[in-house]
């Protein structure tokens, strides 16, 4: 009896089974599995050199750039964020918590269109930066802006939670034993945080190597100038450039394999060292 | 960062006058655009939030081969570039795809029907990820009480473990609407962008300042920007009831 209380138990159970895996596989694997054939379509040189062309190491390295500027930035703005809205008594901290699930609520296109009002030629700094003589739509800055953007939440979240789930006791006993603030976050708080940082980091390569809504409102989308990965994917799609589309995905889909894996590799790691409960 | 895009958008949509602006989110191409994306996120969300809680059964509760392997590649749409998506599912659902050439009727790229594929799978993993640790949790020793009381199965489903799981499952539908609502990069590849059909309300903004009737865009953007702070909140809602009952 007590065996068959629990529900699912019994002839539930294949069934449930069978359709999660028909489920996934239908609609993941398969398509996952299609990238692969459909990049080696016209043989194992056709991919090469679709990959060596001009205009894909202008994408890659534009790619690469963004990745990196977003890293940069949301490393640096989610701890400062998470230890301001977590530790110090700051006005309107929910109000902060929910600003920043926006840009992950909001979409991409409405992202752009939010810096072209702000940066474009009409937009309200637009006198101002062409005074300047600084471009910032249709060009590497406003990549670089869409990219920091879209991701700014996933670093600062990570931390928030860490944060909370350890408490202030470490930190206000290091301050008691006579350490300043800046030791204290030094040696306490950031060592402390670490693996949330990481895994926020991954999160975010994760989603800055594919954004494709905002940066194409705001790249101008020039080929060869202010085309990313993703553009240059859809554009070689639209042009009935299949192979040569397939090909600049594959890469792409390898990333995103990896830094699933890191995330799992991360969350275990983080769980043997006691701080992490993921 | 955040605060002064958000303002821009509302002094600029606001700055064009009431008339306008609703000339320009109710002609019929806007309508239908956001009928598309709103009606479609939300039968995207609800089939996600039925599959994801399955899912997430299955890997909750069950050991079978290859978990593991399922476990990881729920992940995968959060992980893969949309244009990846858009490129590979468009493949698939075209004529000659795997998946079109079985039947015709399978043939959804270019039509509405392609568009609801590609916004399930961007918006697939939230409900299993809010789910599966929901699940975790709970205890097995209130499910053995209910039984132990005279609780058939289903009814230990029904009164016990559903109502765990119901704060859970809205926020993983919410989280699904959200993305599936704004989604760009997969939608715009797979539907073809056919106005009154296919064409969904980012990619008419899009459209709208590629034209630069950028008070057009903005306008749209701003329903698109109301409904995503709405979502927001319905979640803040749900995760402070959720923390009052541990």
């Amino acid at each position: 009896m007590a065996r068959r209380s629990r529900p699912g138990e019994g002839a539930a159970r294949p069934v449930v089974i069978g359709v999660a895996v028909a489920w996934l596989a239908v609609a993941l694997a398969l398509p996952f599995a299609s990238v692969f054939v459909a990049a080696f379509a016209d043989g194992v040189p056709a991919f090469f050199a679709a990959l060596s062309t001009p205009e894909v190491r202008h994408a890659a390295l534009l790619t690469c750039l963004a990745v990196l500027s977003a890293l940069g930035f949301n490393v640096v703005f989610g701890v400062v964020a998470a230890y301001a809205v977590e530790r110090t008594r700051l006005p309107g901290r929910g109000v902060i918590l929910t600003l920043l699930d926006l840009p992950i609520a909001v979409s991409p296109v409405v992202a752009g269109l939010m810096f072209l009002l702000l940066y474009g030629r009409q937009g309200w700094f637009g006198p101002l930066l062409e005074t300047m003589d600084v471009r910032i739509v249709f060009a590497l800055p406003g990549i670089m802006l869409a990219t920091i953007f879209v991701t700014l939440p996933f670093v600062a979240k990570e931390v928030v939670a860490l944060l909370r789930e350890i408490g202030p006791a470490e930190e206000e006993a290091a301050r008691t034993l006579g350490a300043s603030k800046a030791q204290t976050f030094l040696h306490i708080v950031l060592p402390n945080i670490r693996w949330a940082v990481f895994y926020g980091s991954i999160l975010t390569a994760a989603r800055a190597l594919g954004e494709f809504g905002a940066v194409s409102v705001l790249s101008g989308n020039l080929i060869g100038k202010t085309q990313t990965m993703p553009l240059y994917i859809e554009q070689a799609y639209v042009n009935y450039q299949t192979t040569a589309a397939f090909a600049a995905a594959l890469p792409l889909t390898l990333l995103a394999v990896l830094t699933i894996v890191a995330q799992k590799a991360l969350a275990r790691l983080g769980r043997r060292n006691g701080k992490e409960s993921r | 960062m955040v605060v002064l895009p958000l303002a821009a958008v509302v002094v600029k949509a606001s700055g064009a006058g009431v008339s306008d602006a609703l000339r320009s989110v109710s002609g019929p191409i806007a309508l239908s655009a956001l009928g598309l994306s709103f009606g479609g996120a939300l039968l995207t969300a609800a089939v996600n939030t039925v599959m994801g809680t399955i899912v997430a059964w299955a890997l909750v509760r069950y050991e079978f081969p290859g978990k593991s392997l399922m476990n990881a590649l729920v992940d995968l749409p959060f992980a893969l570039p949309t244009a990846v998506a858009g490129i590979t599912l468009s493949e698939l659902l075209s004529p000659r795809g795997w998946v079109g050439a079985v039947h015709p009727a399978l043939a959804a790229s270019f039509s509405p029907a392609g568009v609801l594929v590609a916004m399930t799978f961007v918006s697939m993993p939230f409900v299993v990820r809010a789910v599966q640790p929901v699940l975790q949790q709970l205890e097995p020793e209130v499910e053995e009480a209910a039984a132990l009381l005279g609780a058939r199965p289903r009814q230990v489903f029904g009164h016990v473990i559903l109502p765990s799981l119901r704060a859970a499952m809205l926020t993983g539908f919410a989280l699904s609407f959200a993305r599936s609502v704004g989604e760009f990069g997969s939608v715009v590849i797979i539907s073809g962008n056919i106005p009154l059909s296919t064409l969904t309300a980012p990619v008419l903004i899009f459209q709208r300042l590629e034209e630069y009737d950028t008070v057009g865009a903005t306008v749209i953007a701003t329903v698109m920007l109301a409904a995503s702070i709405l979502t927001l909140a319905a979640i803040g809602l749900l995760q402070r009831e959720r923390g009052q009952h541990g």
